[in-house]
C-alpha cells in the first residue's frame, strides 16, 4: 500500500540513483497521479566504468549519462526532471549553505508532501551524504507543521545498528517492467550488473524477486 | 579511446609542450572501495583545468605506461595509463583502464579548458 501524497520530490545527486531502489515507487506514484519532481544534482561525471574496448572516456561519459538519465525519466513516466548542473564528487566540498538553499528552492517551488533521498551518513557515497545533510538541514530549518516527510535510502554496511530497520516497505510488483527499463536505461552503468540480475530473475531467485518488487525506505527523524 | 602506441603519444606529448595548457589528472579507487572491501584504504586524487606549461613530456615503461610532464619548477606524472585518444576539440585524453573497464587514473592535455 502506497500512500497518496500531494506533490512527491525526489533528489538524488548522480544518474541512477534512482533507479535501483526508487524507480518503482516513482513509477507507482505517477501511475497513482501523483505528481513526481526528480532533482539529479550531477551528471555523474566521475563514473568509472567506460569499459574495456572503452565506450566512453572521461570527457563523452557526462553526455552519454544525460540521455540515459533522460531515457531513465520516460522510462518511469517522469516528466520533471532537473538537472542541476553541480559536479560528481564535488558535492560535499560546496558550500552548505548554497546546497541548502538549493533544496529550499526546490521545496518551494514544487511543495512536496514528500521527498526521498539519501540518509545522511549511512549512505556511503560521499555525494549521498552530503546530499542527504542538504536535505535534512533545509526541510529543518521549516517550521515543524510545515515539513515534508522524508523518506530515505541508507546502505551502509552498519545502517542497522544505527536506525533499525526500514519502516516503509513499498510493494512495486505493478511497476516491475517499468523498474527493470530504468535500469536498462542506464546501461553505462548497469548493463554488467542487468546481465546477472535478469538471469537471476529468470531462475526466480526469491532474493532477486524481493528487490525487484519491494522498495524500502526510513522515514528521517528529526532530534 | 584505443590502447596506447608509445610512439605516437610521445608524439602528441611533444605537440603540446612549452604552450599554456590545461591539465586533468586523477586517480580513483572508485567511492565504494570501502564499502565492498572493508578496510580498504582508499585514496586518490583530482585536479582539473589547472593551466601549466611543460618542457619536457615522456611516456615511459611497457603497458601500463607511465607519463610524465616535467614543469620549470615541478612535475606532473601518472602512472597505469593504457588508453588514449585526440578528441574534436584536439585534447589529449589519457586513461588507465583496469580489466574490467573501470578508470582508474585519468591525465587529460587540452589547449582550451575543460567544462566545469
Amino acid at each position: 500500500m502506497i500512500k497518496e501524497e500531494r506533490h512527491v520530490l525526489v533528489i538524488f545527486p548522480h544518474p541512477d540513483d534512482e533507479a535501483f531502489g526508487v524507480s518503482g515507487t516513482i513509477s507507482t506514484y505517477i501511475e497513482m497521479g501523483v505528481p513526481v519532481t526528480y532533482a539529479c544534482l550531477t551528471l555523474g561525471e566521475m563514473g568509472r566504468n567506460l569499459g574495456n574496448p572503452p565506450f566512453a572516456n572521461r570527457e563523452t561519459l557526462p553526455q552519454i549519462r544525460k540521455q540515459e538519465l533522460k531515457n531513465a525519466a520516460a522510462a518511469m513516466g517522469l516528466t520533471d526532471l532537473r538537472m542541476m548542473g553541480l559536479r560528481d564528487k564535488t558535492i560535499e566540498f560546496e558550500d552548505d549553505e548554497k546546497m541548502i538553499k538549493l533544496v529550499t528552492d526546490l521545496i518551494e517551488d514544487t511543495n512536496p508532501s514528500l521527498i526521498i533521498t539519501f540518509y545522511p551518513g549511512l549512505s556511503v557515497h560521499p555525494d549521498h551524504d552530503a546530499t542527504g545533510r542538504a536535505v535534512t538541514n533545509a526541510v529543518g530549518r521549516m517550521m515543524e507543521a510545515d515539513r515534508p516527510t522524508i523518506y530515505t535510502i541508507a546502505f551502509a554496511n552498519h545502517t542497522a545498528e544505527v536506525i533499525g530497520a526500514p519502516d516503509i516497505i513499498h510493494n512495486v510488483e505493478g511497476a516491475a517492467q517499468k523498474k527493470l527499463n530504468t535500469l536498462n536505461a542506464h546501461a553505462s552503468q548497469t548493463v554488467w550488473m542487468m546481465r546477472d540480475m535478469e538471469k537471476r530473475l529468470a531462475d526466480k531467485d526469491p532474493e532477486a524477486l524481493k528487490w525487484l518488487h519491494e522498495e524500502r525506505f526510513f522515514t528521517y527523524r528529526f532530534k | 579511446m584505443e590502447i596506447v602506441k608509445p610512439d605516437r603519444l610521445q608524439e602528441l606529448l611533444n605537440s603540446y609542450a612549452n604552450k599554456d595548457v590545461y591539465i586533468h589528472l586523477e586517480t580513483t579507487n572508485g567511492s565504494y572501495a570501502a564499502h565492498f572491501n572493508e578496510g580498504f584504504f582508499n585514496a586518490g586524487a583530482f585536479i582539473r583545468n589547472v593551466v601549466v606549461k611543460y618542457e619536457l613530456g615522456k611516456v615511459a615503461g611497457e603497458s601500463p605506461h607511465r607519463v610524465g610532464l616535467k614543469l620549470p619548477s615541478g612535475w606532473i606524472y601518472a602512472q597505469g595509463i593504457t588508453h588514449y585518444t585526440v578528441d574534436e576539440h584536439d585534447r589529449l585524453l589519457m586513461a588507465g583502464l583496469d580489466p574490467d573497464g573501470k578508470l582508474a587514473v585519468a591525465l587529460e592535455i587540452s589547449e582550451t579548458p575543460f567544462t566545469y
